[in-house]
């Protein structure tokens, strides 16, 4: 990225950069062209998520602003900006504010590690599945924080089941983590995805191998991960009228909303990471890699998001003692089951990887 | 330069945030500023290629363990001026306890500095960074050399979580719980029956 701007300077202005300024450019222009399609595409999914669901309820969904309604989310952002901000008179302030910002600014940069081709990546680390962990497991705070700085009991209630369910099903996707990252013998996510390739009679992806019920209980704690329903009693309108969000509006409203479609995007990006091969075709046939490889990833993507919103529009929410029973005394254990079987499986079948 | 430069702000905000810990009026914001200090300490890790142990600080310390301390200290109703009546009085001891801490640091930087034969180059056990990732240099040496240590950790760890359980876990009487696999398991004949009744008999 930084040789490419050298050499477009020269070539447009005729002059040459330093070294150092070429750097911190690469890597701005690299975070620019991660966060600006990222924020077109949560502005866009949120019409899709709405779309999926009018569909599945034989509505028509959003149709006025804009060709088929598609203008719709820009429309709802406009009104928020253009709202006043309310901050409660017994309220932290700092924290009040630091909350939604930190939301919005986590579900973002996460996105750091994801590879979106070969080689398409900001930042290639070693421990890029750690990173994504680490970050997603910082998200709790946002919710925490802006529950106890409202000072509003509804607020309060939201966060403390937040708190409570965030932290449970971590534990969850720690251990399919670890199952997926011991079949792949590496913790770089391109490299997760490179040992993907041809797994199982030419199928790329781990979700045709007896990793399939870890993709399946991936995709569940993600749902809890990211408050949606069946699991967003942290918000749920008919007890706690929003939860942690009841006390704010305008922007920090629009900063939850935007980080909180970010983290379900991401997630789907993980799961296809994960299990469904990432950038690779679902099929190893050489025809199928003459298309470019992020444009399988964002179909798996698009694929996963409508997973997503079609588990929104068709199941109830779940009571909070039968979620916490799911996290701790089904998922749990049977993840860790699987932890085991797949060392086993491994030793056995002596395919450890180097 | 960048490197030092990054250290730096790294390791200010660390101290800062470690004082501002002891130093803050509301516990609320003592947990987060131990979060900053926790934040600020993994990013020091990955400054001197110990990127493993730098997330594994994020996803445990800050992930989990600060979650359920702010999970507790949002709830415990505290009245502040009470919790620091005693400051002066416990001055004294508090002091002392610091006093021998930092004594020991600095007997540890002494004799790291002057190369100790307890000591002697620690980066030896590892390969180098330029030939093994850090997350696969530790496996292999938790894994083989220190198998013992480190499962006998887990076991402590276990045995303290399984007597945390025990020590609160009480059976109360006349509470209804719900069992979910009975409820799997009820079936429709379970729970009515299927009568004839004749025309102008009942059923008697």
């Amino acid at each position: 990225m930084a040789d490419l701007l050298v050499e477009f300077f020269q070539w447009a202005f005729g002059v040459t950069l330093v070294p150092w300024l070429a750097m911190i450019m690469g890597i701005v222009v690299g975070i620019l062209a991660i966060v600006l399609p990222l924020l077109i595409a949560v502005a866009m999914s949120v019409y899709m998520d709405r779309k999926v669901w009018a569909g599945m309820q034989m509505r028509r969904g959003p149709n006025v602003v804009g060709p088929w309604g598609l203008l719709q989310s820009f429309a709802d952002g406009l009104k928020l900006f253009l709202k006043e901000t309310i901050i409660p008179a017994s309220a932290n302030k700092f924290i009040f504010l630091l909350a939604p910002a930190l939301t919005f600014l986590l579900a973002l940069v996460a996105w750091a590690v994801i590879p979106f081709d070969a080689g398409m990546v900001l930042a290639d680390l070693n421990v890029g599945i750690l990173y994504l962990f680490a970050i997603s497991s910082l998200g709790v705070y946002g919710i925490i924080l802006s529950g106890w700085a409202s000072n509003s009991r509804y607020a309060f209630l939201g966060a403390l089941r937040s708190a409570a369910q965030m932290v449970s099903y971590e534990v969850s996707i720690g251990f399919v983590l670890v199952t997926v990252l011991m079949c792949a013998g590496s913790l770089n996510l391109s490299e997760i995805v490179m040992a993907q390739k041809d797994t199982f009679m030419g199928v790329n992806g781990y979700w045709f191998t007896p990793l399939f019920p870890m993709l399946i209980v991936f995709f569940i704690s993600a749902l809890a991960e990211t408050n949606r329903p069946p699991f967003d009693l942290p918000e749920a309108e008919a007890e706690i009228v929003a939860g942690y969000q009841v006390e704010y509006s305008s922007m920090a409203f629009a900063l939850f909303f935007l980080g909180e479609y970010a983290n379900i995007i991401l997630m789907c990006a993980m799961t296809s990471i994960l299990f469904l091969g990432g950038w690779l075709p679902p099929l190893d046939w050489e025809p199928l890699y003459l298309i470019p490889g992020w444009v399988w990833f964002f179909g798996k993507i698009l694929f996963m998001f409508f997973v997503f919103a079609w588990v929104k529009a068709t199941v109830p929410r779940y009571r909070y003692d039968q979620l916490m029973r799911l996290g701790w005394k089904i998922f749990l254990p049977l993840s860790l089951l699987w932890v085991v079987l797949t060392g086993f499986f491994l030793l056995l079948t002596d395919k450890i990887p180097a | 330069m960048i490197y030092t430069l990054c250290f730096y702000l790294f390791a200010t905000i660390t101290v800062f945030s470690a004082i501002m810990v002891i130093a803050s009026r509301n516990p609320v914001h003592s947990v987060l500023y131990l979060i900053l200090a926790f934040f600020n300490s993994a990013g020091l890790f990955v400054l001197l290629g110990a990127e493993f142990v730098a997330m594994i600080l994020v996803i445990v310390y800050v992930g989990a363990v600060a979650v359920l301390f702010m999970f507790v200290v949002m709830m415990l109703d505290i009245d502040y001026s009470e919790l620091r009546k005693g400051f002066q009085k416990y001055l004294p001891i508090g002091g002392l306890i610091g006093l021998v801490l930092l004594a020991e640091l600095v007997l540890v930087g002494m004799g790291w500095g002057l190369g100790s034969p307890v000591t002697t180059d620690p980066a030896t056990a590892t390969p180098a960074l330029t030939e093994m990732t850090n997350t696969e240099a530790l496996g292999s040496l938790i894994y083989t050399k220190y198998i013992f240590l480190f499962q006998m950790a887990g076991l402590i760890l276990l045995v303290a979580m399984i007597g945390a359980i025990v020590l609160t876990h009480r059976k109360r009487p006349g509470v209804k719980k719900q069992s979910v696999n009975k409820q799997v398991m009820r079936r429709r004949g379970d729970a009515y029956e299927i009568v004839k009744v004749k025309p102008g008999q009942g059923l008697g």
